[in-house]
Parts: C-alpha cells; sequence; structure tokens
C-alpha cells in the first residue's frame, strides 16, 4: 500500500529525495528546481521516488511548468486525495 | 607540412593508485596490484573528486575517465585552457562502457518492472559517456566522442586525436581510454573463452603465463599542435611522433598468429615517425600474459624490428596493473612516456621462465636504466606502445619523452 500523503510525508519524502539526488545547497519549499541544479532527468527520478511512495504517477506534462519544490509537494498532495 | 603534436598533460587511475607518479613509480619498484585474480582499483572513491551528483550520475569508468582528464589538464593548462574551446576535441576509448551500470538496470526491470528504470540508465552506461562528461566537466565543444575497439581503444583514441591535429580540425584534443568492467558478464564471459587467467596471475611472456587478469582504470593524455604549444612556451612532456593501425581480419578473438598484421601496423608507425628500428630505445608491449598473444606480439616484433628486436628492452605494464581492456592503450602509452622521460624502463613483472619460443629481453627482474646507447640523433628517447583487440584491432603509438 502507498503511504498516506500528508503535506508533511509528501515535504520529507520530496526532501530526502533531492538530497539522494544530490541536489546542491539547503532544500526548502521555495527553493526552484534551477537553485538546486535539478534537471529534467533528476525530475523523473523524483517522479518515480513518488510514485513508490504515494502511488502518484506524475508524467512530463505534470512537472513542465513547476519551478519550486513546494509546487511538486502541493501537486502531489493533491494527487493523491 | 603536418604539423607536430606533442603531450602538454598526462593523467591516470590505475590499480596502483590515482595519478601518473602512484603509476610508474610504483611499477618501476616492481610492485604488482593484482589481488584474488582481480587488479581493481580499491582506493578509489568517486566522491573524492566529484560531487555526490557528478558521481551518481555518471558510471564508474566515467569517474576514473574524469579523475584522470583533471590531472592531465591542471598539468597541460593550470591557468585554463589556452585555445577556443571549439578548438579542442575530446575523444575517450572505452571496451565496453558502463557495464556495471548496465547490470543493475538490468536487475532493476527484472524486478521491478520497465517504469523503475531509471532515466540515467543510458547516459550511465553508453560508450561515449566518459568523452561526453570531460568534455562537459571542461566546456571543451570541439569534436567529441568515443572510440570503441576493445582493448585497442585507448590507443586508436590518441590515435584519432592525433589525426584531428594534424588535419587542422583542433589545436588540441583531450584523448584516452577508461574501463569499468570488473562485473558479472564480462568476468564469466572472458573466463569462458578462456582468455582470463584461471590461476589469477598475470605474467607476461612467462612460459607459464595462461591468460590475463582483469583490471580497470583510465588514462588521458592532452595533445597539442607542437607550433602552438611552443608558441605559449609550453614544457611538453613528450611527442608523439607517429601512429598506424591495421586489421588481422581473422577471427573474433584470436590474433593472426604470425602477427603479420600487427607487425604492418608497427611498421606503418614507424614509417609515419620516419623511426627506423635502430632508433627505437623502448618497446611497451601489449604483453597480455595470454598464451596467444604473447607469441604473436614477439613473431611481429620480430618481423617489423628484424635484428633490432633483440637489442631492445619490452616490457608490459599488464605485469603490474592487469589488462585495463579499453584504457589499456592510454595508460600504457602514459607509462612509455614516463619511461622515456625517466629513463627507466620497467621491468615485466613476474617474469621468470623463458618459453623457448619467446625469445626477446622482456625486462625481468628490475627496471633498468635506459641510456643512449644507439643514439639515434634526437636529444629524446623513442619507444613503441602497441595495443591489440579483440576483432583483430591493431594500433600502435610510436612517442618520444
Amino acid at each position: 500500500m502507498p503511504a498516506q500523503a500528508t503535506t508533511e510525508s509528501v515535504e520529507q519524502v520530496i526532501f530526502d529525495g533531492l538530497k539522494e539526488l544530490g541536489a546542491e545547497g539547503e532544500v526548502a519549499r521555495s527553493s526552484t528546481f534551477e537553485e538546486l541544479d535539478v534537471d529534467s532527468l533528476d525530475l523523473v527520478e523524483l517522479a518515480q521516488i513518488i510514485e513508490d511512495e504515494f502511488g502518484v504517477s506524475l508524467q512530463g506534462e505534470d512537472v513542465k511548468d513547476l519551478r519550486t519544490v513546494g509546487d511538486v509537494i502541493d501537486l502531489v498532495v493533491a494527487r493523491s486525495q | 607540412m603536418t604539423p607536430g603534436v606533442v603531450i602538454t598533460g598526462m593523467g591516470a587511475v590505475t590499480p596502483l593508485g590515482v595519478g601518473v607518479d602512484a603509476l610508474f613509480g610504483r611499477w618501476s619498484e616492481g610492485e604488482c596490484s593484482v589481488e584474488d585474480g582481480f587488479a581493481r582499483c580499491s582506493d578509489f572513491d568517486a566522491t573524492d573528486h566529484l560531487s555526490r551528483k557528478e558521481a551518481r550520475r555518471t558510471d564508474r569508468f566515467t569517474h576514473f575517465a574524469m579523475v584522470a582528464a583533471d590531472e592531465a589538464l591542471s598539468e597541460a593548462w593550470p591557468d585554463g585552457p589556452p585555445y577556443e574551446p571549439e578548438r579542442i576535441g575530446c575523444v575517450i576509448g572505452t571496451g565496453i562502457g558502463g557495464l556495471g551500470s548496465l547490470e543493475r538496470q538490468q536487475d532493476v526491470l527484472r524486478e521491478r518492472g520497465p517504469k523503475a528504470v531509471s532515466p540515467l540508465a543510458v547516459p550511465l552506461l553508453m560508450g561515449n559517456a566518459a568523452a561526453a562528461a570531460v568534455a562537459m566537466r571542461h566546456e571543451l565543444h570541439g569534436s567529441s566522442f568515443g572510440v570503441m575497439s576493445a582493448c585497442a581503444a585507448g590507443a586508436h583514441a590518441i590515435g584519432a586525436a592525433l589525426r584531428m591535429i594534424e588535419a587542422g580540425e583542433a589545436d588540441a584534443v583531450v584523448a584516452g581510454g577508461a574501463e569499468s568492467a570488473i562485473a558479472g558478464v564480462a568476468v564469466a564471459a572472458f573466463a569462458a573463452m578462456g582468455a582470463t587467467s584461471p590461476t589469477g596471475i598475470s605474467r607476461p611472456f612467462d612460459a607459464r603465463r595462461d591468460g590475463f587478469v582483469m583490471g580497470e582504470g583510465a588514462g588521458v593524455l592532452v595533445l597539442e599542435n607542437a607550433e602552438k604549444a611552443s608558441a605559449r612556451k609550453a614544457q611538453p612532456v613528450g611527442e608523439i611522433l607517429g601512429y598506424a593501425a591495421s586489421s588481422d581480419a581473422h577471427h573474433l578473438t584470436a590474433p593472426e598468429p604470425s602477427g603479420r598484421d600487427a607487425a604492418r601496423a608497427i611498421e606503418l608507425a614507424l614509417a609515419d615517425a620516419e623511426v627506423k628500428p635502430g632508433d627505437i630505445d623502448y618497446v611497451n608491449a601489449h604483453g597480455t600474459s595470454t598464451p596467444l598473444n604473447d607469441r604473436s606480439e614477439t613473431e611481429a616484433l620480430k618481423a617489423a624490428l628484424g635484428e633490432e628486436a633483440h637489442r631492445i628492452p619490452v616490457s608490459s605494464t599488464k605485469s603490474a596493473i592487469g589488462h585495463l581492456l579499453g584504457a589499456a592503450g592510454a595508460v600504457e602509452a602514459i607509462a612509455t612516456v614516463e619511461a622515456l622521460r625517466q629513463r627507466v624502463a620497467p621491468p615485466t613483472v613476474g617474469w621468470e621462465e623463458r618459453d623457448p619460443d619467446l625469445d626477446l629481453d622482456y625486462v625481468p627482474g628490475e627496471a633498468r636504466p635506459l641510456d643512449r646507447a644507439n643514439g639515434n640523433g634526437r636529444g629524446s628517447l623513442v619507444a613503441i606502445s602497441n595495443s591489440f583487440g579483440f576483432g583483430g584491432h591493431n594500433a600502435v603509438l610510436c612517442l618520444a619523452g
């Protein structure tokens, strides 16, 4: 069963995931992917982590306009409802 | 008039350690890095040299190439590239590419299905990954590609780089080879074909040799147009005098027994360099420790060099670091240049028993001074470095230092 997707749990998984991917510097909700040096390949890996944890599938179309870490967290929480 | 090509920087990651000094110094002292039948870069940790992100987005063979390139470039250009980035190429050979990454993703595919396969899988495993990563890291915008010719790839990469500079397509090329293939399928397959040593010992040219020992690592050189290097008052570490390649077109894995086409590559490399057998001070052999290679290579040397073959010291770097496959030609070119610069022929480590058919001087025991006994009229010593790959690929470099 996928984990319950609360804002806190999603935030934790995404913060940990980005650090695992080697994102540069502190990761916060307001961090932009550009600041973190996260590119399209990193986002696909992040989407795989999210799907494993919460059963939420994010496609390229879903993530192409996201700019900050908070944008992803909000999208995942909304999708999991 | 074809421009000369000089070497202005070299870098190596080998089972003897990180750096050219570890490679040549330890080999000269007769050290051998083979343990339990493999020669691994055991002390190498990618994150000592690369960011976490760089390390996880590249395979181990690319890690080796990036670290070797850093060393070579910091020696050649401590203040940054002296040429337009568009005039600097990057050519890195490999035998297999990111085999470890391929195997790990194959496991993921089998166990967890296609949706779990990493989007990094292809950029990790592709054979050109090392060339791409080095070009990106140093912002080299000239021609950049990988070279695949099994165990001759490192030498072919240097040859391709030489020709790019001679043709005026580049002012400089970062060239070399990288390999990390001590992984399940390759280990099993080399053993299945009887290529690797069942006793786990690398002893080239010895009567008891029974196969090669797999190694891993990378070698990278910075090649420059000699006139441009001279104009910027560079101090070259060596020179590429000539190069040639040929094909046995004989068998998937076995060399042509007479060494006919290997000999032709040696002869053509000498002609390209305008060097005669009497001018050669040292031969860095391919010397894999397989029964077939060491015999046909000896035949090739005798056919190409005639009587001079018996005078020239011949030693194999693989006696110290095993067989680095697609990295071997580059690492051995570096070792050859160091031998010439330091006027030392390192030994074929572990050579003890003469094979009656192999009658050259394989530098047994200890390193030996390379004196200028024959006098070729140059200020430098001259050597050849042989590389031969499965598939019958022969590549020979003629080097000065």
